[in-house]
């Protein structure tokens, strides 16, 4: 299986071209059946990659036979892999939901998710930095699509702020690039990090500058406190099942930090270490604030999940932020739990919002909802996750977080404000369980159960909870020696790829 | 020649972020094109300037680094994909919301004189 690294990127790339050829065009059926068999497939595929790099290491993908550092690589290792499994696996999810008709409000859904899945899964296998640009573009230009599928006034005027937004970004993106290939001469990101160190005094307030405009980049990506303004309202606007797919796209940003600031910008960088940290910190900690601020603002469901996922980015930043091989082990664990879950809560959001008529997901007195109780377990099930109740992976993943804080100075600003927001999200949920499930009048006529196939993509993702905290041993395992491999710069990866610099 | 390449990169970029930062989706579009040409600009001369310097080996004597303007390639291709869809996208936001402001609604002035109206906007 030499192949095996480029799989989940081609497997959806084909897919997204062929259901627009004639055979699979023009029919919904055809294009449903055909991309739930192509998800369950990659994911399949990603497992295999995820064991594979597991087992036998860092898999390496020359793309062309170019050699590094001078052609295209695709690096999966354990960070990267694990990634495309969470991609791949909230991918299914969100599809299955969308088949039930969500998918049918414009043309082409499912080769624009695809096409979603095909740019994130590359963005998180990719080693060089120009192709983390180009796979970046390539997932946002599917977003900006997905995000309006279905049209409305709501969608248009969220996706023109988050077009532009993201276009503005795109050009840092690429000045940053401009300035770091200027410097170093090269863009493969292995590469980049040994050249770093190497840096004449004056040459290296450019490569900072490079490095924290990527920062900027990535943060707006990610959602971090001064650039998070556009993602409550995008989120709220798109449609369920691309609003729980987008639960991913953050942490792209997320990803992209952790692996740019602690492979180039990390501790071996020499003048140039850990240059993002002292931005990080009072950030993330403003992030977390204001997400819990917001949750407890929020008129509606879909606005508290929204701002549930800046808590979340708050959460791991400060975790990144810390900077140690414990730190990272406990963000990627509590990434994984977040991801689903802020997933779970989106299709949830909008299965409430289709019972009660107008009042949809508002937190106001509406009729009574129909099938109630089936929602009301998941919601119950979701909220709990999402608060850090044990005994599921929220709490783990807190749990996680905390204990990776060492010192006197780092637990007294990391404790306090994880918890708090833990508990503003405590409130508000509670507030949204009540009012949505109880505070009810008159009885619900007209509108129909939901769709089976609806409920089974929400216990899909849900049902991930429970097993993060069942297998919470070997996960952690997996974690820790990702985190290991992305902090520890002496494994074989890169002596490999030194020695393609020599060739 | 360093200089003045230097100088148009700023100057772009400058009026690019400027022109972004109004409130009419069409200027909006003008300073998005500004900023993508000032990158492209920009990531050219990442390969350092250099004159007769073609990017093939054994063409002359002096050559220049390809990689950026490959880079430059992808950069403009990209950058034309999207600039097409977000000129779409503010076609269909002047459909959709009855106005071109990005807001979708138009802020009330607080001045009413004609100049004024139109220098807010």
């Amino acid at each position: 299986m030499q192949h095996l690294p480029i799989l989940p990127i081609l497997l959806p790339m084909l897919a997204a071209v062929l259901m627009l050829l004639p055979p699979l065009s023009n029919s919904i059926t055809r294009h449903r059946t055909f991309a739930v068999l192509i998800m369950i497939s990659t994911v399949i595929v990603s497992a295999l990659l995820l064991l594979t790099s597991h087992q036998q290491g860092t898999q390496m993908y020359v793309l062309g036979g170019w050699q590094p550092p001078f052609g295209i690589v695709l690096v999966a290792d354990r960070l990267s892999t694990i990634m495309v499994l969470l991609t791949t696996l909230l991918g299914l999810g969100s599809q299955l939901y969308a088949c039930a008709g969500d998918d049918n409000d414009g043309m082409y859904f499912h080769p624009l998710f695809m096409f979603l899945i095909m740019g994130v899964n590359g963005a998180f296998l990719t080693g060089d930095i120009f192709n983390l640009f180009v796979f970046f573009e390539v997932l946002l230009i599917a977003s900006y699509a997905l995000l309006i599928h279905g049209g409305g006034k709501q969608k248009t005027k969220a996706n023109v702020h988050y077009v532009i937004l993201n276009l503005v970004g795109s050009s840092i993106f690429l000045f940053a690039l401009g300035i770091l290939y200027g410097i170093l001469g090269t863009l493969n990101i292995e590469d980049m990090a040994n050249k770093v160190r190497l840096l004449d005094v004056h040459e290296q307030s450019l490569a900072k500058t490079g490095g924290l405009l990527l920062l900027v980049v990535f943060g707006l990506k990610a959602a971090l406190l001064p650039l998070h303004f556009w993602l409550p309202r995008t989120y709220a606007a798109a449609s369920a099942p691309v609003a729980a797919l987008f639960a991913i796209m953050t942490k792209v940003g997320i990803y992209s930090i952790l692996r740019v600031h602690t492979t180039i910008f990390g501790e071996d960088a020499g003048a140039l270490a850990s240059i993002a940290a002292p931005w990080l910190w009072p950030l993330a900690i403003l992030t977390l604030i204001i997400g819990a601020i917001g949750v407890l603002a929020s008129p509606s469901l879909r606005m508290t999940t929204a701002n549930l996922v800046i808590v979340s980015v708050g959460t791991l930043m400060l975790a990144i932020a810390m900077e140690r091989e414990a730190a990272t082990s406990a963000a990627l664990y509590y990434l994984i739990h977040s991801t689903f879950i802020t997933g779970a809560l989106f299709l949830i959001a909008d299965l409430i919002s289709k019972q009660r008529g107008k009042a949809e997901d508002r937190y106001v007195t509406a009729r009574k909802l129909n099938n109630g109780r089936i929602i009301g377990i998941a919601f119950f099930i979701a909220a709990l996750t999402v608060v850090g109740m044990p005994p599921l992976s929220g709490f783990v993943g807190k749990v996680l977080i905390l204990q990776s804080a060492e010192g006197v100075a780092e637990i007294a600003w990391v404790w306090p404000v994880v918890l708090i927001a833990g508990l503003a999200s405590l409130v508000a949920m509670s507030r949204a369980g009540t009012t949505l499930f109880w505070r009810s009048s008159g009885e619900n006529t007209n509108s129909s159960p939901p769709p089976r196939l609806k409920l089974l993509a929400i216990a899909l993702l849900l049902s991930l909870s429970p097993l993060l905290t069942v297998f919470g041993g070997v996960l952690t395992d997996y974690t820790n020696q990702a985190a290991a491999q992305l902090h520890d710069r002496s494994q074989p990866v890169y002596s490999a790829l030194t020695k393609g610099d020599q060739q | 020649m360093e200089a003045i390449y230097a100088f148009c990169v700023g100057i772009l970029t400058t009026c690019g972020f400027f022109l972004v930062l109004r409130g009419r989706t069409f200027t909006v579009v003008i300073g998005l094109t500004l900023l993508s040409y000032a990158v492209n600009l920009f990531l050219f001369a990442s390969g350092r300037l250099k004159l007769d310097g073609a990017a093939v080996l054994g063409q002359s004597v002096e050559y220049s680094d390809p990689l950026p303007q490959a880079l430059v390639l992808t950069a403009i291709v990209i950058g034309f994909a999207m600039t097409a869809f977000v000129v779409i996208l503010a076609m269909r936001s002047r459909a959709d919301q009855g106005n071109d402001h990005v807001d979708g609604q138009v802020p009330v002035q607080q001045n009413n004189s004609r100049f004024s109206n139109k220098r807010n906007s």
